[in-house]
């Protein structure tokens, strides 16, 4: 067969992470002692089709593991064995090796042998064999020790249907050693009831080979459900049966030895194909092509209309003309979300690591804790949910291992013993708020001052620092708030490398916590990247656009409202609140038509939990702008977070609203801040 | 432009004064005539209005949109320290394709006018000559007679360069 299957690789690798995925939320939901039959069959299909998968492109490690496993699940499916606790952990371990092995197999890496024989010694011993018995059966399996094999062969009467022919197994069979074929014709029916495409015979077999009982299962594999087989090693001079103590040196030894040929060979034929298939790919649901071939339907209508439209145009047909750009305009609206909606997974490919972090880790931590989820289904887009990954996953253990108390001082607090974790995800206002909320020890503010003031970030003179200030202060490098380092947390990234995470991709994370209650940590992020609402303004003969999500209000003011400090900052009262007002002609060295704020505009804004008002000469219109990169050609502007292109053709600049906001904090408002750079 | 020419052309360039043979597009500055290298160019385009950038050097006229790519347009006569003319219908940008921090970036020159395209020879390319501090020649890269005229030959790599941008970065 001339087929090359590793053009296939890539999709079984996909197919059996996601299986993996599937697997292990099964087996988390499965409570010990449980028989769900459907949670049962849905895990067993996992394995078996793995198991089918890495046959057919020769991953024999993977085969003979998954095979172990899926022994054991059958038996739960049967209903002979219940899931058990520790049954459950070992299945657990062996998805995680499992993952392991199909990670190293994808990267060409050798597979990490004592661990995955270690785990499938206690999937055997699982199954229901004393360690002395699986180690020998285990030897038999892997080495027969050069006796060779008794193979009983009995085809069910359909198999040649399937395009089998037994004499093509057992030429191969003969490529392994010495073959001895003895036929059963007890199964042949008389000629009256003889049907040419049955099979009837029956066939004993003796192979003489060292060959493994892999080897030798590998070529019934296609036939595996067509038939009654049963191999059975040859009695007699079985160094392995005889001696089982000494087994498990050569049961190391094979493997080791038979692995390196076989994906050596996998290995060329990925590397020739390497160039195809390196891309990471997105698996989109139906239903979103499917909307968005109607839209492109619809589109191609309207534009056929307008086409219509302009052949013989007249002033009387103006409305139509409007009447069909409007559709127009709602098409393309309507396409530029369903192809957005493409870019849009649910949060959960996120979330779902986490049921299995809480088991592993409450047992580790010997503390009880429930994980709670909600907002699933809340999508965001693909590289912002990449990016989000690793700072959850420290975010969630930093709450299970700071958070959360041991169940005795939990009692003695007059908590529940078991502590809860919740995850939350939502929509608000055109971001995504995801919310890590615990019920645990909370932060000790005292305590994280009195850190920081050792380490001279928090001048101690200084007026005490609001709540918000204090909080922020986990997320200072260099600073810790573990009393003991642990390898739970403390490894890997910090808060101040999850912080810089969330700000890559547009997001911010604040923190709320109360001692002895539990902290919540906040986190927003924008729904995608490429695109936003933006409200264009206009300063001077300039154009400018505040990202919509950042605004919170515009208003006009009256000169009463407005104070000045120390005769150069302005801020002014809205509704108890004294806000900085920045004045962006002046940030923009723009000549503004108006000068006075009674004239003009104020635009409220919020960035990272900060406020100031934007004095502008007025609001213009609102539009979705697609960003730009002004690093591209030029450099980054400070101020400026990107650029656009608007309606007209001109480029617009995107404003930055925490950094103009630090900048307005940082400096003066009435300093220009760039009175140097007319000097260069 | 093929790509095995731009390799000639960055190769030439690398082997110093006297690999700078090839084509050369030559514009107008206050009356002297530039070359820069044609293999460099993209395309030559009227002035049309940009949008100003804050907090930029003031040669730095603005950005552009260039079919979708914003694009920074410098105006030469200022990036040379001369004095600046108001805009004329004869004013054009050369937009030139230029490789800065080992990336490949699209930067527009205002020039007065674009003149024409000089072949020139290695051996015709004379270095020039130093002129001590008070003249910047770090982005001239030769000489070369033409027609009795003297027409400089600029390094369109350098006209921009990153240092320079950082430097102003560096004042804030």
């Amino acid at each position: 067969m001339a087929i090359d299957l590793s053009q296939f690789h890539q999709t079984f690798f996909e197919e059996s992470f996601e299986g993996l995925d599937a697997m292990e939320s099964g087996l988390l939901n499965l409570a010990p002692g449980s028989s769900d039959l459907d949670a049962v069959n849905a895990i067993f299909r996992v394995a078996h089709s793995i198991k089918g998968g890495a046959a057919t492109f020769g991953f024999q490690e993977v085969t003979a593991f998954t095979h172990v496993m899926e022994t054991l699940l059958d038996g739960m499916r049967s209903g002979t064995r219940t899931m058990q606790a520790d049954s459950k952990d070992v299945l657990l371990q062996s998805v995680d090796c499992l993952r392991a092995m199909l990670t190293a197999t994808r990267d060409h890496q050798p597979i990490d042998l004592p661990r995955v024989q270690g785990l499938q010694a206690g999937l055997e011993a699982l199954l229901g064999q004393t360690p002395g018995a699986s180690a020998a059966k285990a030897a038999n399996e892997e080495a027969s020790g050069g006796a060779g094999w008794r193979i009983r062969f009995r085809p069910l009467p359909q198999m040649y249907q399937t395009g089998n022919d037994p004499t093509r197994m057992f030429r191969a069979l003969e490529g392994l050693g010495s073959l001895r074929v003895e036929a059963d014709t007890r199964g042949l029916p008389g000629w009256e009831s003889f049907d040419p495409e049955q099979a009837f015979l029956g066939w004993n077999l003796e192979l003489k080979s060292a060959a493994p009982r892999k080897a030798v299962m590998e070529v019934f594999e296609w036939v595996e459900g067509d038939c009654e087989l049963e191999v059975t090693p040859l009695a007699g001079a079985s160094p392995a049966a005889a001696a089982p103590v000494s087994a498990p040196t050569p049961v190391a030894a094979v493997p080791a030895a038979a692995a390196p040929a076989a994906p050596e060979a996998a290995r060329a034929a990925v590397a020739a194909s390497s160039g195809q298939g390196d891309g990471s790919s997105i698996r989109v649901g139906i239903d979103k092509i499917d909307a968005l071939i109607n839209m492109v339907g619809e589109l191609v209508i309207t534009q056929s209309m307008l086409s219509q439209l302009s052949e013989n145009f007249d002033i009387s047909r103006l409305p139509t003309l409007l009447a069909g750009l409007t559709q127009l305009e709602r098409n393309t609206r309507e396409l530029q979300e369903s192809v957005m909606r493409i870019r849009m997974l649910p949060i959960s490919f996120v979330f779902n690591r986490f049921p299995r972090m809480v088991h592993d880790l409450s047992q580790k931590l010997s503390k009880k804790i429930e994980l709670q989820m909600s907002g699933e289904g809340t999508e965001l887009d693909k590289t912002v949910l990449e990016k989000i990954g690793d700072p959850l996953v420290h975010l969630v253990r930093n709450s299970l291992d700071h958070g959360i108390e041991r169940p005795e001082v939990r009692r003695a607090a007059g908590k529940r013993e078991t502590g809860t974790v919740h995850l939350n995800a939502y929509h608000q206002s055109g971001n995504i708020i995801i919310e890590i909320t615990d019920d645990g020890a909370g932060i000790n503010k005292e305590k994280l001052l009195s850190k920081a003031r050792e380490r001279g970030l928090v001048a101690d003179d200084k007026a005490p620092l609001d709540d918000k200030a204090i909080f922020d202060l986990i997320f200072h490098p260099g600073l810790s708030t573990a009393e003991q380092l642990s390898d739970v947390s403390g490894r890997g990234v910090g808060m101040d490398v999850v912080r810089k995470n969330i700000k890559a991709v547009g997001g911010t994370v604040d923190v709320q916590s109360q001692q002895g209650v539990g902290t919540t940590i906040t986190i927003r992020l924008p729904l995608t990247l490429a695109i936003l609402d933006g409200q264009t303004v206009r300063v001077g003969e300039e154009t400018y656009i505040i990202p919509l999500v950042s605004i919170v209000e515009s208003i006009k003011v009256k000169n009463e409202m407005v104070n000045m400090v120390a005769g150069k900052g302005e801020v002014i009262r809205l509704r108890d609140e004294y806000l900085q007002v920045l004045r962006l002609y002046q940030v923009f060295q723009a000549t503004p038509t108006f000068t006075s704020l009674e004239d003009g505009l104020l635009v409220v804004v919020e960035g990272e939990g900060n406020r100031a008002c934007f004095f502008v000469d007025e609001l213009l219109g609102q539009q979705q702008i697609v960003i730009k990169s002004l690093e591209a050609n030029f450099k980054r502007v400070e101020g400026v977070s990107g650029a656009t292109i608007l309606g007209d053709g001109t480029v617009s600049l995107i404003l930055d609203i925490p950094g103009l906001i630090q900048l307005a904090h940082r400096n003066p408002p009435s300093v220009a801040f760039f009175q140097t750079s007319a000097a260069a | 432009m093929t790509t095995a020419q731009a390799q000639t052309a960055e190769r030439d360039e690398g082997a110093g004064i006297g690999g700078h043979a090839g084509q050369f597009l030559t514009f107008i500055l206050a009356g002297e005539e530039y070359g820069v290298d044609i293999l460099k160019v993209q395309e030559i385009r009227g002035w049309t209005a940009v949008t100003r950038i804050p907090h930029t050097p003031a040669f730095v006229q603005g950005v552009l949109n260039l079919r979708g790519t914003i694009v920074p347009i410098v105006d030469l006569r200022m990036r040379f320290g001369m004095e600046r003319v108001e805009y004329t219908p004869l004013t054009v940008i050369i937009v030139l394709s230029v490789l800065r921090e080992g990336q490949k970036r699209t930067i527009g020159l205002v020039v007065d006018g674009v003149s024409d395209v000089l072949s020139a020879t290695a051996d015709e390319v004379k270095p020039a000559p130093h002129f001590g501090d008070s003249v910047r020649t770090e982005f001239v890269n030769g000489l070369v007679a033409a027609n009795d005229k003297m027409v400089i030959l600029c390094d369109a790599d350098k006209l921009l360069t990153a240092g320079e941008l950082q430097a102003l970065d560096a004042i804030h």
